[in-house]
């Protein structure tokens, strides 16, 4: 099969080095040759020089390659070459069991590992026409908003201390520590992995774990203020975030680009409100938006989202409704197709299921928002300088291994 | 600035204790480490991460190990930029097909003597992605491995244990 009139025709996840082409489609075994040379777009000019970066970076981040074309300092045009930690998910999804589906979903990408088990669960439940219980829906939601809170203050951190300002970086490590803490303590699993199954949740919490997730939501309210204070006030910081990386709002609109990033950039969406599903139609939460596009705006998109989701953990831990937390599922419920648009804390994760007539999963699709963000960074770099890249980048935060897959 | 400077100076720190020598987790830990680094490296390892396809869990957590909780570098351990500077090479994920040059790249860039610390479920065999058409395997498969941490992922504590373990088993 070939894609006619694709303006790229160059394998992306394919590097060349698996046994077979094709994994999802009628796969033939691969002709065992070399890998195809990769060939970068050229830019060419007086004094152009490249700079190859990864696929192994220098931080504790995920492996990526970009290649930039430079002139002096000035960036020219970034081209990411990604595909390195695709792992065959859509592959092994094909004819697993739901629970086996659900430990994959976790592991799409770890930082948004609630946000896709919820996904995955909904678009399941919504492929065997049931519903989970109400008192599901709202720890779900619990879950989800303390994966966006300790998300957010990482990101936060990261950013700053990328324009070498340790010291914010150190106070929200903290914070966040003790927002995985509490998640540890309330369900059992700092990440919370494996904590939603399709048909409800795992883990109910008593009253000790309401009060662990209280105290910690007291704590980060009482001091996040200062700190905000302090991003607000260190004008050599803001001399970094203001008017570097800028996405124009017209590119974020037209590339359907979700989460922070878009919402920095005008694109006033949040699946939570645009798609509403159970409990969010019952929360009361604003959805921050800043037109600037810059590294500044998307750091305040995310304070204002670590303020509004600490509202919610406390709307929820107030008025979440007693019940049962799991609807046992027919052990062959299939066949039957549902999917589920969930917020995350990059953006909105869409899952599509497809059940065969056994009740296993027939083929899963898993998108990370980050399929629309990739592509922005490109745009976003060109004529900044090399050594604001990554301030930039980590601005965008995209995940690789929800990309990959 | 002034007041948050201030109160980081005078509040209690929040760094936690070092775990001690009766510490079962580190002492299990320690057993595994054939060739401890004391004896060629002194008290001090460069470590260098490397992710050979994991799903970004595992990094979370080794970020964490910087962070005033557990605050790494008080234990001479500290992570550095380059393969070159390493002494312990940290691998997280089940190796991707697409990654194993890389991997195999970043290896021969490091120095002997060199460790190499397995870090979680997927590093170990897999994991949850075993049997893949895109996985190669375990770290193992590829590299010779000195220590596996378990978890999925995991926990800062454990690594931290992992690390001082290579380290000769000491966290005073």
């Amino acid at each position: 099969m070939k894609a006619l009139g694709a303006p790229d025709a160059r394998p992306w996840l394919d590097h060349g080095r698996w046994p077979l082409r094709h994994p999802l489609g009628a796969s033939a075994p691969a002709d065992g040759g070399e890998p195809e040379r990769y060939r970068f777009l050229a830019a060419e000019g007086a004094g152009l020089h490249q700079i190859p970066v990864g696929p192994v970076h220098a931080g504790i981040i995920e492996p990526g390659h970009f290649r930039f074309h430079a002139s002096g300092e000035t960036i020219v045009r970034l081209e990411e070459r990604l595909g390195y930690v695709h792992k065959g998910v859509e592959r092994l999804m094909t004819g697993a069991d739901l629970a086996r589906g659900a430990e994959l979903a976790a592991r799409v990408s770890g930082d948004s590992t609630v946000a896709y088990q919820i996904a995955f669960a909904r678009a399941v439940e919504m492929a065997l026409g049931v519903a989970a219980p109400r008192r599901a829906a709202w720890l779900r939601a619990l879950m989800a908003e303390i994966e966006r809170v300790a998300n957010h203050l990482g990101d936060i951190g990261a950013i700053c201390n990328d324009a070498s300002f340790a010291l914010m970086h150190a106070h929200t490590g903290a914070l966040r520590e003790l927002a995985l803490r509490a998640a540890d303590h309330a369900f059992g699993h700092r990440l919370m992995m494996d904590r939603v199954a399709p048909g409800g949740v795992l883990v109910d919490l008593d009253r000790d774990r309401r009060a662990a997730l209280r105290e910690m939501t007291a704590t980060i309210r009482d001091k996040f203020p200062q700190l905000v204070e302090l991003y607000d006030n260190t004008a050599s910081l803001q001399d970094r975030t203001v008017g570097a990386g800028t996405l124009d709002p017209e590119l974020a609109q037209r590339f359907g680009c979700g989460g922070v990033i878009g919402r920095a950039s005008g694109r006033d969406f949040d699946a939570r409100r645009d798609h509403v599903y159970p409990p969010y139609d019952e929360l009361r939460f604003e959805t921050p938006v800043w037109r600037e596009g810059d590294v500044n705006a998307r750091v305040w998109v995310r304070i204002r989202e670590v303020e509004e989701s600490l509202r919610l953990i406390g709307q929820i831990l107030d008025r979440a409704p007693v019940g049962p937390i799991r609807e046992e599922l027919k052990p062959a419920g299939g066949p039957g197709e549902g999917w589920a648009l969930v917020e995350g804390f990059r953006g909105d994760v869409f899952v599509h299921a497809r059940l065969g007539d056994d009740g296993r999963i027939a083929r899963c699709c898993l998108r990370d928002p980050s399929w629309f963000q990739w592509p922005l960074l490109e745009a976003v770099i060109e004529g900044n300088i090399v050594a604001d890249f990554p301030i930039c980048n980590k601005s965008f935060n995209c995940s690789y291994s929800g990309h990959d897959l | 600035m002034r007041r948050t400077l201030l109160e980081g100076l005078l509040n209690r720190p929040l760094t936690e204790a070092a775990p001690g020598d009766d510490d079962a987790e580190l002492a299990a830990l320690a057993k595994e480490v054939e060739r401890a680094a004391a004896a060629s490296l002194g008290r001090s390892l460069s470590i260098r991460h490397i992710d050979a396809g994991s799903c970004n869990g595992c990094e979370l957590e080794i970020h964490a190990l910087g962070n005033a909780f557990y605050d790494l570098e008080r234990f001479g351990l500290r992570f550095v930029a380059s393969p070159r500077h390493a002494d312990v090479l940290l691998v997280t994920g089940p190796v991707t097909r697409n990654m194993r040059e890389a991997l195999e790249r970043t290896y021969a860039a490091t120095p002997a003597p060199k460790w190499v610390i397995a870090c979680g479920a997927c590093a170990k065999d897999g994991g949850a992605f075993a049997g893949s058409y895109a996985i190669v395997g375990g770290v193992g498969e590829v590299l010779p491995v000195d220590l596996h941490v378990p978890g999925c992922p995991p926990r800062p504590a454990t690594l931290l244990k992992a690390l001082l373990a290579v380290l000769g088993g000491r966290g005073q």
